[in-house]
């Protein structure tokens, strides 16, 4: 029993919103945007199990004295100090002078924005020592990204308007083509896994072998 | 020091050399050339400009600070025009920490065109469950978002006024990191309630979007920094894409110049190996 009643769930469930999609009825509409309401919900608490589980693994690794764990501290830190200082702000959380908003100014929001920035970096580096162009595939690769980065700002089209031309043309036929191709296969596969899943055909989200 | 030698060049003097490419455009800007608006830039600011005035618009701030060099820009721009075009904006973000940045944005532009908030726009803030906020907004907005960012009953609020769906809804523009943004917001809204939308995105996501541009579910795109100076150029208010402009201009040259001297100094150098 304790493999059926999943199946027999996901089942109900997946064919109801499957169907609840093409009937207007009210009575199925209701019932369609309950169950919507319970998914919100349970995704919520998802965001409650992460909060939980990151400050149990982290003050383990802190009493333990494990690699790192000063690093851990000043998470377990941040995350109860900007979780305090938002829920005794209340609504006013959201002000521009409040506590929470210079916690998010002052140190969340540099420090994300350092950790993107670093891509520049890194792929400048790369660019340099690890992309060989060793055949044929490889020089098309390197001549579409000389033309698409410098198609792509506007030090491009004052070299020369062939340059974003030729930029556009990458971008919207062979790039397109490719994309479609991806596009209709990735939604051929989640066709497929969906109704596998509703078959009970695939059980791997309930822990088990598929 | 010979091609060969430059295998072993330590990385950090290409860290120094992207850096100071950044860095001196930003603080002196040089005005290298142009920035021209393209055709994906303009569709985006003429459906906004033919929509009618006071038109609602659903302004998904769907990013965080981590790309708000790219998307914090377009953002600020694309409020500006809906603001000088009276357009009654009801903002939200589908992202945990977007709500400050679109708060931000819609106080510097209501300042400037003189609106208020609850009256000309709103902020609904962050709800959790990505692509089912979306569909429960196709059901009813208000039930979706009960409260606004500031915990504001959203039945009071005068913009809100006579919004129940995605039907009293003109146009949709989203601003977006990756998930869940552009695309979800095309399969879940666009293709089922046939609400017009534009997009600005993140550079590296771009190409992703380009089947549904060309497929006319986006009426515009702006990709990256580049499509968020083009986009400040036709509102008319250049401001911080547009300074970035030089400077991306010599990055991306610079990595260009990288790639070929790193293949010079692999030809350069012995056979076997593998360029380090």
């Amino acid at each position: 029993m304790k493999r059926e009643i999943p199946i027999v769930i996901t089942l109900v469930a997946g064919l109801f919103m499957l169907l609840a999609w093409f009937v207007p009825h009210p009575t199925v509409k209701a019932a369609y945007e309950g169950l919507q309401n319970w998914a919100i919900v349970v995704v919520g608490f998802t965001y409650v199990l992460g909060v939980a589980n990151l400050l149990r693994i982290n003050t383990r690794q802190v009493s333990r004295k494990e690699r790192d764990w000063p690093y851990k501290m000043v998470l377990i830190a941040g995350l109860l100090v900007t979780m305090v200082v938002g829920f005794s702000e209340g609504n006013h959380y959201t002000d521009v002078d409040s506590r929470f908003q210079w916690i998010y100014r002052t140190f969340y929001s540099p420090m994300t924005a350092t950790m993107f920035s670093l891509l520049a970096f890194f792929i400048a580096s790369a660019a340099f020592r690890a992309f060989r162009i060793r055949s044929v595939e490889a020089l098309l690769l390197a001549i579409a990204a000389f033309i698409l980065m410098i198609g792509r700002v506007p030090l491009g089209a004052a070299i020369h308007p062939a340059i974003p031309a030729a930029a556009d043309w990458l971008m919207e036929i062979p790039q397109n083509a490719a994309k479609r191709g991806i596009l209709i296969g990735a939604a051929l596969g989640v066709m497929a896994t969906g109704i596998r899943v509703i078959l009970g055909l695939e059980k791997t989200y309930g822990g088990g072998d598929s | 020091m010979s091609l060969a030698a430059l295998r072993h060049l330590d990385r950090r003097w290409i860290f120094l050399g992207v850096a100071l490419l950044v860095i001196v455009p930003l603080l002196f800007s040089f005005h290298i050339a142009p920035v021209l608006p393209s055709n994906r830039s303009r569709g985006f600011y003429d459906a906004i400009e033919k929509l009618p005035e006071g038109s609602v618009v659903l302004l998904s701030g769907d990013y965080d600070p981590g790309t708000s060099a790219e998307n914090y820009p377009m953002h600020l721009a694309a409020v500006r025009q809906l603001m000088r075009r009276n357009m009654r904006i009801i903002a939200l973000a589908l992202y945990p920490a977007g709500p400050p940045l679109t708060d931000q944005v819609l106080r510097i532009a209501g300042e400037e065109y003189h609106k208020t908030q609850g009256v000309d726009y709103v902020n609904l803030g962050y709800k959790v469950g990505n692509e089912l906020v979306m569909s429960q907004m196709g059901q009813s907005i208000p039930n979706t978002f009960p409260v606004d960012n500031r915990g504001v009953a959203v039945n009071t609020i005068p913009v809100m006024k006579g919004i129940q769906n995605f039907q009293q809804i003109r146009l949709i523009v989203d601003i977006s990191a990756g998930y869940p943004g552009t695309k979800e917001w095309v399969q879940q809204v666009v293709s089922r309630y046939h609400v017009p939308m534009v997009a600005g995105v993140t550079a590296v996501s771009a190409p992703e979007y380009y089947p549904y541009l060309q497929a006319g579910q986006l009426h515009g795109l702006l990709g990256g920094m580049a499509g968020a100076a083009e986009y400040e150029v036709l509102v008319g208010a250049p401001g911080l894409a547009t300074r970035g402009m030089d400077a991306q201009s010599l990055a991306h040259v610079f990595i260009a110049f990288m790639i070929v001297l790193g293949n010079l100094a692999f030809i350069a150098g012995p056979k076997k190996g593998n360029g380090r």
